[in-house]
């Protein structure tokens, strides 16, 4: 793939992704996950794996998919009502590609949160491992680095950011 | 207005049931400060988060900013965060090393880490003759009055006199012995990340839930079943057919069903203490827990350590802002903010000594029940902001506790449940009491 194509490809994968989340659909997006993909929110940004350490999410694909079934429940009584979420994702780079195609991707996320009259804000830097499959891209890791990661939190985090 | 209200509280407070007020006046909420938080024991953080000398973070007593800092003397000191010069706060960051000494970032004002004025700029010519200097007192940084640890936690009371920390604890220092006894060594460490969670709701109600046998299988219904089906999933694949013990710490929600809760026990003592018995059934027989048992045995000796581990806790409350789970070497600290709003500040620990998996099993439950994305305590803080809406109505006066109302039996003091009573509230009975108590005990 030509350099053009994967910043291309990349992109849309990252648009893709978040507009899973905007949208809601929750099982789509746990399939963006490798098998052994894992999505990790450092609670430190010093923090270099996710494994044995304190984390904001530290998820593989079978917790994810806990977190999903909890808020598909019909008694999950923090989501009713149920929040609206915007992600932008931008500055996004490429940072490494390896022969086979894996990539190494950089960017930037603002998520806006919408829930009963209470506005909040989350922002900061998403790294992707990206595996390249036939079936398109497959999240290997994901970090999110939250610039207000270490704030307090008024209420809680209900689904990935 | 304030006065007032003092000669009625009593009348706020029955023995089943309380006035709404309580939870949703402001003035009882600055009462409470000055009676309750400001007076008694109150958890600062544990000596392992400051090793070195000039270490500190900051802690809120009640409505008091403070400081708790390692001295040079290996003493931990709590002082009032603020600068007895013209008032500023003396450290701004959370927690940091404030090095040789304390030096205020407005007029250069130094302290030693007692708290002990070390130097002003110019002092001689700036203050001779003046009543302001070394001697005065008053120019020194101002001290808890009273500041005492036990198996490494410290607490300060911002009260000169009233009980010592271990005769205010009482039966609920049985929350330190139990985490420490854990570790091989004796000793917990603290893992160095505290996560913050503000609750929009008055602190009572979160105490109140904490022994809350009831609710467990009411709000975490979703979770629990989530959880359930997920692990019978990762079983069905294993080999060895099991799912990692942090699923049965969230599927007990589903599978430990509300009929079942009655089993548990609480015991409630004076000041508002309280221990929730049972375990979850967490002393399996897996290989982890093999070879930790095997180490403590090597420690202790076998007689001890069955008692160790036999020791049946749930949950120990300590009264008015401390959530110990000893088992899981969990902790949660409770600064009220204002009448609606409480942070809770949540940590957990290293039992010294253990093998690196029993860790992994703290850490678990850490990251899934307590972080900020809890897969858990979302449902509670839903209930809580609902339960502080509603106390705002005038729909009613009182909130009740009048479940197994009658049948508790008391013991010098301490209040047992009843057989296959668990689901009593005899727990929000006794921290009413208590509250009724310290409040009644005005300065």
């Amino acid at each position: 793939m030509k350099k053009n194509d994967v910043q291309h490809a990349v992109e849309q994968f990252l648009y893709q992704q978040a507009d899973l989340l905007d949208t809601k659909k929750w099982q789509e997006y746990v399939d963006l996950f490798a098998a052994d993909g894992v999505y990790w929110v450092p609670a430190d940004p010093a923090h270099t794996t996710w494994d044995g350490m304190p984390a904001i999410f530290a998820e593989d694909k079978n917790l994810m998919t806990v977190r999903m079934k909890r808020v598909l429940h019909p008694d999950a009584w923090s989501q009713r009502p149920a929040w609206g979420t915007n992600h932008v994702v931008s500055n996004v780079r490429i940072d490494k590609v390896a022969k086979n195609g894996d990539v190494q991707a950089s960017s930037r996320f603002h998520m806006m949160e919408m829930r009963r009259d209470d506005v909040r804000h989350f922002a900061g830097s998403y790294t992707h491992h990206l595996k390249k499959t036939k079936g398109g891209y497959r999240i290997k890791l994901q970090r999110v680095d939250m610039t207000n990661a270490q704030a307090a939190y008024d209420y809680v985090l209900q689904v990935w950011v | 207005m304030l006065q007032e209200r003092i000669a009625d509280l009593s009348k706020y407070v029955e023995p089943d049931r309380v006035r709404r007020e309580v939870y949703v006046d402001p003035g009882i909420f600055e009462l409470e400060m000055q009676r309750i938080h400001e007076r008694y024991w109150i958890y600062c953080g544990h000596e392992s988060q400051v090793p070195k000398p000039g270490d500190y973070y900051t802690v809120q007593i009640g409505r008091q900013p403070m400081l708790m800092v390692r001295g040079k003397d290996r003493k931990v000191h709590v002082l009032y965060n603020r600068c007895p010069h013209r008032g500023n706060m003396m450290c701004g960051d959370r927690n940091g090393n404030t090095g040789e000494f304390f030096r205020c970032s407005y007029h250069a004002w130094t302290f030693h880490h007692d708290g002990r004025l070390r130097t002003i700029p110019m002092m001689e010519s700036g203050y001779s003759g003046t009543r302001f200097g070394p001697d005065n007192p008053d120019c020194s940084m101002k001290k808890a009055a009273r500041v005492e640890s036990y198996r490494g936690f410290v607490f300060a009371s911002l009260a000169e006199d009233g009980p010592t920390l271990l005769e205010f604890l009482g039966e609920a220092k049985i929350a330190f012995d139990d985490m420490c006894d854990r570790a091989p060594e004796g000793e917990v460490e603290i893992v160095p990340n505290c996560f913050r969670v503000i609750q929009r709701s008055n602190w009572k109600i979160f105490l109140e839930n904490q022994l809350d046998a009831l609710h467990p299988s009411v709000t975490h219904q979703s979770t629990g079943r989530a959880a359930h089906e997920v692990e019978k999933e990762i079983a069905k694949k294993a080999k060895k057919g099991e799912a990692p013990l942090s699923y049965h710490m969230l599927s007990a929600f589903a599978t430990v069903t509300i009929d079942k809760w009655d089993a548990f026990q609480t015991l409630n003592y004076p000041y508002g203490h309280c221990i929730l018995t049972g375990y979850m059934g967490l002393r399996p027989q897996d290989p982890d827990t093999l070879a930790y048992d095997k180490v403590m045995i090597k420690a202790y000796g076998k007689k001890r350590f069955e008692e160790i581990v036999g020791v049946n806790i749930h949950h120990v409350l300590i009264y008015p802002g401390l959530s110990v789970q000893s088992p899981l070497q969990q902790l949660r600290a409770v600064r009220p903010l204002g009448v609606d709003r409480t942070l809770t500040e949540i940590w957990h620990f290293r039992l010294k000594g253990a093998p690196e998996p029993i860790y992994r099993r703290s850490l678990a439950y850490y990251n899934l029940v307590n972080s900020p994305s809890t897969l858990v305590n979302a449902d509670d803080l839903e209930n809580f902001w609902k339960c502080q809406q509603g106390l705002k109505s005038e729909g009613g006066d009182w909130v009740t506790f009048g479940r197994h109302f009658g049948r508790d039996s008391e013991k010098a003091g301490v209040v047992e449940t009843g057989p296959n009573m668990g689901t009593s509230e005899a727990p929000m009975r006794n921290q009413m009491k208590a509250w009724a108590e310290y409040m009644g005990n005005g300065r």
